[in-house]
C-alpha cells in the first residue's frame, strides 16, 4: 500500500514541479529524491511499517516477492533516471512532467505486483500503459514519435478490450473476480462454464502476451520502439516490460490449471514462436534500434519460461531475469541515445574511440547473449533450471539453446563493428561522468555474473 | 591454496598489462609472471597440493572446488610450459597495443588452467568459456585479412557446443541426487541408459567441436590460419586438449553405458578424420593450413584411442596429450620464424633453410620427426601404445589409423624438403638467425621431446592415478 500511494502522491508533486521551478537539473533532482524516497517508503512496508493501511477486501495482497519486485523495479527507475536525465531533458519543454508520468507508472506497477482480483489487474495496466502512450508521443514535432504513438495506442485499446471480454467470460464462468476463485474442475463444474473458464483464459493470455510484447501479438513492439524517443525505449522495454511479467506469472500461476494440458502446449507454441521470431527477424536488422526491439521479443521469450510452472527457482529466475537484462538494455539504450545515426556503421571505431564506453557496451552485450561472467548467464541458466524443474522436456531447453546461439550473431554484430573495423564512430561529444555511469552498471552486471546471490537472497527474508 | 596460484597469478598478471604501455616491460611481465606460473607447475609435480574448496553460490548449490590428479597434472603441465614458450619465442613479433594482445592471452591461461581443475560441473562451464571469450577477440583484432569473419564462425560453432553441454549440465543436475554440481555427484547419479545417452549427446557436441572431430572441424583450418601465430599456437598446442580432457574427465566417467555403446560410432568417425585430413594435408602448400590438418589427424588418432576403452591406449593417449602439445608448438614457432622474416607461409616459395640457417633446419627437422613419431622422439611412445589399443579394439581400425603414420611421413617430410632442401629461394636468402629467445625455446622444447622420447617413464607415473581410476574399479 505505501508504494501506490506514495508513488501517486510523488506523481501529483512532479506535475506541479514544472510550474515553479524551471531548471531541468533541480527537476531531475527532485525525481531522484522522489524515487529514493519511494524505494524507502517500499522497503518500510515490505518490513512491516505503514504509511496507510486499509482493508481491500481481497482485491490486493501483499506477498514478500512482490514487494522485493516492486523495490527492484524502483531501484531500476531510480538507475535509468540517474543515466538518462540529462536525454529526458532534451525531448520536450519541461521534464518534470516525464517524471510525473514515471511515477504513475511506477504506482500502477505497484499495483501489478500485488493484485489478487481482476479488476485490480486492469486497473494496474491501464495506470501502467496511459502513461506509455504519452511517452511514445512525447516527441511532439516527429512525425514517426506521433505514428508510434497513435499505433501504440490504438492497438494498446484494443488488447485492453480483448482483456476486459477474458476478465467478463471469467466472472461469467466463476461468478467471482477473485484470482484464488475455486477453478471448476471437469467433473463437478458444468461444461458450458467450463468453455467460457477456458475462452476467458485464452483471451486473457492473449492480451498479456500483447503487453510483453510475445509473438503472434509483438507487430506493435518494432515501431513502437523504433519511433519513440530512444531514452523512452529504454523505459518500455525494461522496467515496464518487467512488471507487465510480474503480472502475468501472477495471473497464471493461479488459474492455468483450468486450461489443463493444452495450457503448455499454448505457452510452448508462444515461446516457440517468440524466439522464432524475435531472433530470426533480429538477425536481419540494418538498424541498431530496430534490432534491439526484436532483440526484446527474443528476450521475452525467455522470459516466458518462467510461467511453465510457479516453484522458487521460477521466482528467482524471473526477477534476476528482469534486473539483469533490464540493466543491460538501459545501458545499451544509453549509449544508442548518444549516436548520431542507429546504423551499425555509427559504431565502427568505437572501441578506439572510446575504450570505456566500448567495455562497458561489449558488458552489456554480453550479458545478453548470456556469456558467462555477466549477470546474464545467470539469468539465462536460472530460467533453463526452472524450465526443466517445472517438468519441461529438454528438448525445449535444447530449442532455446539453439535460439541463444542466434542471438550471439546479431549482438556480436556491434562487437565487429566497435573492435574490429576502423572508422570514426559517429558520436555526440560525451561528459565523462556519463561514461563512469555506465561503466558503473557494467560493473554492476560482472558483479553478478559471479555472486547472483546478492540480488536472490533477498527474496526470502 | 597453491592450485588458485594457477588462475591467481595469469589473472593478476593480466589485469597489471592493461596498465603498462611500454611494449618491451609488458613483454617480460607476461614472460615472468608465465613463468612463475610454470615454477608453481614444476612444484606441483612434487609436493602433492590440497583441493581448493569453498561455496560460491549457495542457492545453486554450486561450489568452487578446484582439484589436480594426473589428467590434470599433466595438461597444466602442458599449459604452464606453452605460455612462456610461446611469449618468449613471439617476443620480437610486432603487435599494435601489445599490451592488451598479451592480457588476453594471461586471461585465456588462467581459462585454460580453470578449465583442467575444475571438479564443479558448473565452474567447468565458465572456465570453458572464460578460455574461449579472449580467443575472440585476439583473433579478430589481432588476425589476418578474413579474420573477422572467420573468427565469429569458430566462436558461433563452440559457443552452441558448449550450449549443449550447458544444457547437459542442468540435465544431469536435475537428476543428481544431491541436485548439486560435483563431477562426484554426477557420477552417482543413477542414470538409465537413455538418459545417460541424451546427457553423453550433448556433452559430446561440445567436445567434438573442440578436438575438433570430422565432421565438425570445418572451423578450424581458415582459425589457424588467420590468427595470429602466438594465439595459433595456444589453440593448437592447448585449448584442443580441452575435447580430450574433456572426454577423459566427464563422458568417460559420467556415463559409462552410453560411452561403451558408441565407441564403434566415434572410432569410426575419427578414422575417416584421420585420413581425410592427412590427404589434405599432403595438398597443402601453406604452412600454416598443413600443420593444421596434421593436427587433425593427430587428435583424431588419440580420440580413437581414447575411444577404444583400452587401458592400453589410454595411456598412450595420456602421454600423447603432453607430446603433442610440446611437438606443435615447435613447429608453430620454426613456421612462425619463416613467415616474420620471410613474410610468406607459401611452402613453394621456400627453400634452402638448411644451407642459409643450419640451426632453424636442424630444429625444424628435429619437431618434423617427431610429428612422424619415429623411435627416440616423444610421440613414438604414446602412438605406439595408441595403435597397440585399436589394434585390440579392431585390427581394421587399426590397420586405417595405421595410414596415417605413412602418411603423416609423406606430408612432413615433403615439408621438410620444400623448405629446408633445394635451391637457396629468394625470399629464404634474406633470413637472419633467429632471435635468441626463439632458439632457446626451441632447443628446450626438442630437449623435451628426446628426453621423454627416451625416458618417458616420468609421464607414466604422472599419470598412473588418472589410469587406476578408469580402469581399475
Amino acid at each position: 500500500m505505501n508504494a501506490i500511494i506514495v508513488s501517486s502522491l510523488l506523481g501529483v508533486i512532479m506535475m506541479f514541479c514544472s510550474w515553479g521551478i524551471k531548471s531541468q537539473q533541480v527537476q531531475k533532482n527532485i525525481a531522484l529524491i522522489g524515487l529514493f524516497i519511494l524505494i524507502i517508503a517500499n522497503l518500510a512496508h515490505m518490513y512491516g511499517w505503514y504509511v496507510v493501511d486499509y482493508d481491500t477486501k481481497g482485491m490486493l495482497t501483499y506477498s514478500f516477492f512482490g514487494l522485493y519486485a516492486n523495490t527492484l523495479l524502483f531501484a531500476l527507475t531510480f538507475i535509468y533516471v540517474w543515466i538518462n536525465g540529462d536525454e529526458i531533458a532534451k525531448i520536450g519543454n519541461t521534464s518534470a512532467d516525464f517524471y510525473s508520468l514515471f511515477f504513475f507508472i511506477l504506482c500502477g506497477i505497484s499495483v501489478l505486483t500485488s493484485f489478487d482480483n481482476l479488476l485490480m489487474l486492469f486497473i494496474g495496466i491501464e495506470i501502467l500503459s496511459i502513461p506509455l502512450y504519452i511517452l511514445t508521443g512525447a516527441d511532439k514535432k516527429n512525425m514517426f514519435s506521433n505514428e508510434a504513438a497513435l499505433k501504440y495506442f490504438l492497438m494498446g485499446s484494443f488488447s485492453t478490450g480483448i482483456l476486459l471480454l477474458g476478465i467478463t467470460l471469467i466472472y461469467g464462468a466463476t461468478g467471482s473476480f477473485h484470482l484464488t476463485a475455486p477453478v471448476i474442475s471437469i467433473s463437478t463444474g458444468f461444461a458450458q462454464e467450463q468453455i467460457l473458464l477456458s475462452a476467458g483464459l485464452i483471451l486473457l493470455f492473449a492480451a498479456m502476451n500483447f503487453k510483453v510484447s510475445a509473438a503472434p501479438f509483438h507487430f506493435w513492439t518494432p515501431d513502437v520502439y523504433d519511433g519513440a524517443p530512444t531514452v523512452f525505449t529504454s523505459f518500455m522495454a525494461t522496467i515496464a516490460k518487467a512488471a507487465g511479467f510480474i503480472a502475468f506469472i501472477n495471473v497464471f500461476n493461479s488459474q492455468y490449471k483450468a486450461l489443463g494440458y493444452s495450457w503448455t502446449l499454448l505457452l510452448t507454441f508462444v515461446i516457440i514462436a517468440t524466439l522464432l521470431v524475435g531472433n530470426i527477424i533480429a538477425v536481419f536488422q540494418r538498424s541498431v534500434k530496430r534490432m534491439l526491439a526484436y532483440s526484446s521479443i527474443a528476450q521475452a521469450g525467455f522470459m516466458l519460461f518462467a510461467l511453465y510452472g510457479k516453484s522458487e527457482i521460477s521466482n528467482e529466475a524471473i526477477l534476476l531475469y528482469a534486473v539483469v537484462y533490464s540493466i543491460a538494455t538501459i545501458g545499451i539504450f544509453a549509449v544508442l541515445v548518444k549516436m548520431k545515426e542507429n546504423s551499425f556503421e555509427a559504431f565502427h571505431g568505437l572501441g578506439k574511440a572510446q575504450p570505456l564506453l566500448a567495455f562497458a557496451t561489449t558488458v552489456f552485450l554480453f550479458s545478453l547473449a548470456g556469456i558467462p561472467l555477466t549477470g546474464g548467464f545467470f539469468a539465462k541458466y536460472y530460467m533453463l533450471s526452472a524450465l526443466l524443474k517445472a517438468g519441461a522436456g529438454l528438448w525445449l531447453v535444447l530449442v532455446a539453446v539453439v535460439f541463444a546461439a542466434i542471438s550471439i550473431y546479431y549482438y556480436f554484430k556491434i562487437i565487429q563493428a566497435m573492435y574490429f573495423t576502423a572508422g570514426e564512430p559517429a558520436i555526440n561529444p560525451l561528459p565523462n561522468q556519463y561514461k563512469y555511469k555506465l561503466l558503473t552498471l557494467a560493473i554492476l552486471l560482472l558483479i553478478l555474473g559471479v555472486f547472483p546471490n546478492l540480488l536472490l537472497n533477498y527474496i526470502y527474508f | 591454496m597453491m592450485l588458485v596460484s594457477f588462475l591467481f597469478l595469469p589473472v593478476l598478471a593480466a589485469v597489471i598489462l592493461l596498465l603498462i604501455k611500454n611494449n618491451k616491460t609488458a613483454q617480460w611481465t607476461a614472460i615472468i609472471f608465465s613463468g612463475l606460473t610454470l615454477l608453481v607447475a614444476l612444484q606441483m609435480l612434487y609436493t602433492p597440493m590440497a583441493d581448493f574448496n569453498i561455496a560460491w553460490l549457495p542457492n545453486l548449490n554450486t561450489r568452487f572446488i578446484l582439484h589436480a590428479d594426473g589428467l590434470s597434472k599433466i595438461l597444466i603441465l602442458l599449459t604452464a610450459i606453452s605460455f612462456p614458450a610461446i611469449l618468449w619465442a613471439t617476443a620480437n613479433n610486432e603487435y599494435k597495443n601489445r599490451n592488451v594482445f598479451l592480457s588476453l592471452l594471461l586471461f585465456t591461461e588462467a581459462g585454460l588452467m580453470g578449465v583442467f581443475l575444475a571438479a564443479d560441473g558448473l565452474l567447468f562451464y565458465f572456465f570453458w568459456e572464460l578460455a574461449l571469450i579472449p580467443i575472440y577477440f585476439l583473433c579478430s583484432i589481432w588476425g589476418g585479412e578474413k579474420r573477422i569473419a572467420i573468427t565469429f564462425k569458430f566462436f558461433i560453432y563452440t559457443f552452441l557446443g558448449s550450449l549443449f553441454m550447458l544444457a547437459g549440465i542442468l540435465f544431469l543436475n536435475a537428476h543428481s541426487s544431491d541436485h548439486s554440481f560435483l563431477i562426484n555427484s554426477f557420477i552417482n547419479a543413477n542414470l538409465t541408459g537413455g538418459q545417460q545417452i541424451t546427457a553423453f549427446a550433448l556433452f559430446f557436441i561440445a567436445f567434438a567441436i573442440k578436438m575438433p572431430i570430422f565432421p565438425l572441424h570445418t572451423w578450424q583450418p581458415d582459425a589457424y590460419e588467420q590468427s595470429p601465430t602466438a594465439v595459433t599456437m595456444v589453440m593448437s598446442a592447448v585449448m584442443v586438449k580441452m575435447g580430450l580432457y574433456g572426454i577423459l574427465r566427464w563422458l568417460l566417467p559420467l556415463f559409462p553405458v552410453a560411452f561403451m555403446a558408441h565407441t564403434h560410432v566415434v572410432v569410426i568417425l575419427s578414422v575417416i578424420g584421420i585420413l581425410y585430413a592427412s590427404f589434405i594435408a599432403i595438398r597443402q602448400d601453406d604452412i600454416k593450413r598443413l600443420i593444421a590438418y596434421s593436427s587433425i589427424a593427430h587428435i583424431g588418432l588419440m580420440n580413437a584411442a581414447l575411444f577404444t576403452h583400452t587401458q592400453i591406449a589410454t595411456q598412450g593417449a595420456l602421454i600423447q596429450l603432453f607430446s603433442h602439445g610440446i611437438n606443435v608448438l615447435g613447429l608453430w614457432i620454426v613456421a612462425d620464424i619463416i613467415e616474420q622474416q620471410t613474410g610468406t607461409r607459401s611452402m613453394k616459395e621456400m627453400g634452402g633453410l638448411a644451407k642459409k640457417q643450419p640451426t632453424l633446419a636442424i630444429l625444424l627437422v628435429g619437431f618434423a620427426l617427431a610429428n612422424i613419431a619415429l623411435p627416440l622422439t616423444n610421440s613414438f611412445v604414446g602412438e605406439f601404445l595408441m595403435f597397440t589399443g585399436l589394434f585390440q579394439f579392431s585390427p581394421w581400425m587399426a590397420a586405417f589409423a595405421g595410414v596415417s603414420v605413412i602418411l603423416a611421413a609423406i606430408y612432413t617430410l615433403n615439408m621438410v624438403q620444400k623448405v629446408a632442401y633445394g635451391a637457396i629461394s629468394e625470399k629464404i636468402n634474406t633470413m637472419q638467425a633467429p632471435n635468441k629467445g626463439a632458439q632457446a625455446v626451441l632447443i628446450i622444447l626438442l630437449i623435451i621431446v628426446l628426453a621423454t622420447g627416451v625416458y618417458p617413464q616420468p609421464l607414466f607415473s604422472l599419470t598412473a592415478d588418472t589410469l587406476q581410476q578408469l580402469f581399475v574399479k
